[in-house]
């Protein structure tokens, strides 16, 4: 059970590999304002463990995640 | 979507999980590019642009052969050699039989080496070479043509992609000597 997180953008990475969802997010991350949310969708099987590195190296906030039907889902807050 | 969190100026999440204490320093990532096959300047790309995404400070030194990485001339005819290569995948999906490597040296295994990486790329969804050289460019990335390889391999930088500079070993490693990362490839 997910909480719903509402996002404020929404970037489908359904397909796409190592490096493309990690350069898409950090534009999209650059869309938002601070303190809204992105919202992440991939089927990278890298993604998760990349997607922590990310919010790691980045600063900024990974709110929630979850896995639906092979897909992994990433909610993050821009922290900056 | 400010959380109350934020709004009472704390870092704290409405989770409760940490939020980003501080801006991370700006990490430093020297990568040198010493081959020029397709698929030795890839990986080069593909870390680089991952580096960049992560707001790295990544400088790529592009040596002897790995010039052809910067040079006008020769970048959009990189190929894979099919030669010398004891790791050549199968080359029909599924089907278990691998070429000899003998069989690398006949005219035109180059070309098919090249298509199949190539082909595999594209069915990955991963962009060709131009797009992911201008990803890396776009994010930040330095290209740098190594001064010596330009006077051994008689390349002028009129040749040289715009936006890379030439730079000496002695400036590279300077650059490498405060990395939190360096990668030889």
């Amino acid at each position: 059970m997910t909480v719903e997180i509402e996002a404020n953008k929404v970037l489908d990475c359904t397909g796409l590999l190592c490096p493309i969802p990690v350069v898409k997010a950090s534009q999209a991350i650059k869309e938002i304002e601070v303190g809204q949310i992105l919202h992440m969708i991939a089927t990278d099987p890298g993604a998760p463990p990349d997607m922590d590195a990310w919010v790691r190296q980045t600063g900024h906030e990974m709110v929630d995640k979850t896995e639906e039907d092979g897909k992994y889902l990433f909610w993050f807050k821009r922290t900056r | 979507m400010t959380s109350a969190a934020q709004d009472a100026g704390t870092n704290v999440s409405p989770l409760g999980t940490p939020g980003a204490e501080a801006i991370p320093e700006q990490k430093k990532f020297a990568l040198v590019a010493s081959k020029g096959g397709l698929d030795e300047l890839y990986p080069i790309l593909i870390m680089g642009s991952t580096a960049g995404a992560l707001g790295w400070d990544v400088r790529v030194f592009c040596t002897f052969y790995g010039l052809d990485l910067v040079n006008e001339k020769r970048r959009k005819k990189m190929k894979v050699s099919a030669v010398g290569n004891a790791a050549s995948p199968p080359p029909i999906d599924g089907v278990e039989f691998r070429v000899p490597t003998i069989l690398g040296i006949l005219p035109g295994m180059n070309w098919v080496a090249t298509w199949m990486m190539k082909n595999w790329m594209k069915k990955s969804n991963i962009p060709d070479f131009e797009t992911l050289y201008q990803i890396c460019v776009d994010s930040g990335v330095k290209f740098y043509a190594c001064a010596t390889t330009l006077g051994v391999m008689n390349v002028k930088m009129d040749d040289i992609v715009e936006g890379a500079e030439c730079l000496g070993a002695t400036a590279f490693l300077d650059f490498a000597s405060e990395a939190d990362v360096s990668l030889f490839v």
